[in-house]
């Protein structure tokens, strides 16, 4: 149990140290562009991850650098990649936003809200048609359970029976505009309507989510069709890199920041066990960021390619 | 089904139905998908006797445009070769975030590791009484986009090998069928030339090149037969691909004749026929002496054919155009 809670701990640290260093490149401009972090959230794609078979196809949004990292995508060939780099990943194609890793089953963010639901549906398809026993699973935000392509997805894959795990990852705001303003009814609540399971989870906790999801898969497998899990976590940061987060009640952030996901897994450790395991963690990411920032710049003649298959 | 035999004459929508059928047996990985395509045959019968045939690879979907084309996408993704019916192009404009952010930027973004070896296929333009959002042609907005190959054939040959190559190919093809021609008629060899992106030259002549494709194919045979019949051999070329379009062809005609006409149902400003005009003009400069487009005039399109006719292209349209790059009235 303890060596769960270890790995638990050590893979939201990891996220973290790297968003917050990647936060920094952005504003000294080691990163060009801007990014989109998931600095709160890090239980959900951490637990999830857990529960998924490595091979479980995902598609992440634009705030899906946790995710790529849970699936097991080396962090300098990622740092590299959000740097501009020619990475393993994307060569620098990709980006923050929109980066993506195939021999580790992440199917890619999406800076389009909602734009991955369909996707998602589709793998979800090709994987019951080839019997490879694999279900995909996408997250979202709140925000894209007011797009037309959730609805779709969810409508279709409940008619056709297709199964695939549907994560709403339930921080609070809707890029910057509090959820609730924004949305009638709650995630889970609309399920109902495709005839589709729900499950509720405590999103801070990494353990909770990997039980929420491995029920789910189950689910998705019994029943032949999508499942939502509505993870409830708070976005402990700006919607994106360069939000100055006027928006806020004073002093909603150091009351979400009470319930930060990293705190609490440090706490369930040994103070000694927990103290190593920060400082490896550190030197961990520090050690990939300086190898990272080796890696070469895409090259200039490569810009053509790829666009078609010849 | 009984299979056409070389020497029958079958409809443009048979010759659909045929290379979808032979696309299905040919490949297990092929599905095919869309409104009202499984069960009830298709609703313009490009599917018919195919569920029956092929069970299940063969279904019917809600009306949700983006799901479909994304669950095209995914499935691609994940080595299936899904072909996706979108009833009328006009449909395919509630789905354009899956076409142009998802489906195209597949292949580019991942450098080939991920791909979307899709095609979409839908009919387009107008017929007498069709509605503004039954009716309009909008090849142009998707060759606009990298990543996308785009198809509009005109005859049941090409309705066959076109749909063949789109279904081959590692690449999203979108092929835009004209409805008006379903019906037409005409022999399907099914060995025929499915190479993508290569254009059929249908009349050879020296004095106008002119270039059509999709529903405009059959106006544009009529004003240049009758124009040779006056003396004036022009040489009629039919695009059948406008991404990629075949260049080659209709830069070595037009050096040839110096002379341009491009001919679509679309809306002429900023339709395709602009792309090709000035790409012929940028590589010819002076050796180009004259040229016009011809298309649907800037406007929606009234159901009334009274109206309609006012605004589509027509055969004499078309041969005023010609006669006005000659210099003849």
């Amino acid at each position: 149990m303890m060596a769960a809670e270890v790995d638990d701990y050590r893979d939201m640290l990891r996220i973290r140290l790297i968003e917050e260093e990647l936060l920094k490149c952005v504003q000294d401009g080691r990163v060009i562009g801007s990014a989109h972090l998931c600095i709160g959230q890090e239980a959900i794609p951490v637990g999830a991850c857990r529960a998924l078979k490595s091979d479980d196809p995902v598609v992440a949004t634009y705030r899906g650098h946790g995710w790529a990292l849970a699936k097991g995508v080396p962090p300098v060939q990622f740092i590299g990649e959000v740097m501009g780099r020619d990475s393993t990943l994307n060569g620098g194609r990709g980006g923050s936003a929109y980066l993506s890793s195939p021999d580790h089953a992440f199917m890619g963010e999406n800076s389009i809200v909602g734009g991955g639901l369909p996707m998602t549906l589709g793998l979800a398809m090709a994987h019951q048609r080839r019997a490879t026993g694999l279900i995909p699973a996408v997250s979202i935000g709140d925000g894209a359970m007011n797009q037309g392509n959730v609805h779709e997805s969810l409508n279709m894959g409940s008619v056709l029976g297709i199964p695939f795990i549907v994560i709403v990852e339930n921080n609070g705001y809707a890029e910057m505009t509090p959820s609730t303003d924004l949305t009638a009814t709650p995630a889970a609540v609309r399920a109902a309507a495709y005839a589709i399971e729900a499950i509720e989870v405590d999103g801070n906790s990494a353990s909770a989510v990997a039980e929420a999801t491995r029920r789910a898969r189950e689910l998705a497998i019994s029943t032949q069709r999508p499942v939502m899990v509505e993870a409830h976590t708070r976005r402990l940061g700006g919607h994106y890199s360069g939000d100055a987060q006027a928006y806020r009640p004073k002093g909603e952030l150091e009351e979400w920041g009470r319930l930060d996901p990293l705190t609490r897994a440090r706490s369930l450790l040994d103070p000694t066990v927990a103290e190593a395991t920060y400082q490896q963690v550190v030197a961990e990411v520090a050690d990939a960021f300086a190898r990272a920032a080796q890696l070469p710049a895409p090259l200039e003649e490569e810009a053509m390619k790829h666009v078609y298959a010849n | 089904m009984s299979t056409p035999t070389d020497a029958e004459a079958i409809t443009y929508i048979r010759a659909i139905n045929l290379a979808l059928d032979d696309a299905l047996a040919a490949d297990d990985s092929v599905i095919v998908f869309g409104e009202d395509v499984g069960i009830p045959n298709g609703p313009f019968g490009a599917s018919k006797g195919l569920r029956a045939a092929y069970g299940d690879r063969v279904f019917d979907t809600p009306i949700s445009e983006s799901a479909m084309i994304g669950a095209a996408l995914g499935s691609s993704m994940a080595g299936l070769r899904p072909v996706v019916e979108v009833m009328y192009a006009d449909f395919l404009l509630v789905a354009m975030d899956q076409i142009v952010n998802q489906v195209a930027n597949t292949r580019y973004v991942s450098r080939g590791r991920l791909t979307a070896p899709m095609v979409i296929r839908t009919q387009q333009g107008s017929t007498p009484g069709s509605c503004a959002q039954h009716s309009q042609s909008l090849e142009a907005l998707f060759a606009h986009i990298p990543g996308l190959r785009v198809a509009v054939p005109s005859t049941p040959q090409d309705a066959y090998s076109v749909l063949r190559g789109a279904i081959s190919s590692d690449d999203p093809v979108m092929v835009f069928e004209s409805r008006r021609l379903y019906p037409s008629k005409g022999h399907v060899r099914r060995d025929a030339d499915a190479r993508i992106g290569v254009a059929d030259v249908v009349r050879q002549g020296s004095a106008v090149t002119v270039v059509t494709w999709g529903t405009s194919r059959p106006l544009c045979e009529e004003a240049v037969d009758s124009l040779a019949l006056q003396g004036y051999e022009c040489e009629l070329i039919d695009l059948r691909w406008i991404s990629p379009w075949d260049t080659e062809t209709v830069l070595a005609s037009a050096a040839r004749t110096g002379r341009l006409v491009v001919v679509h149902e679309a809306v002429r400003n900023a339709g395709f026929g602009a792309e090709v005009v000035s790409t012929v003009a940028e590589s010819l400069g002076g050796q180009l002496q004259a040229c016009r487009r011809v298309g649907t005039l800037a406007s929606p399109i009234p159901s009334s054919p009274v109206l309609s006719a006012q605004l589509l292209p027509s055969v004499d349209t078309i041969t005023r155009a010609i006669l006005d790059t000659i210099g003849e009235k």
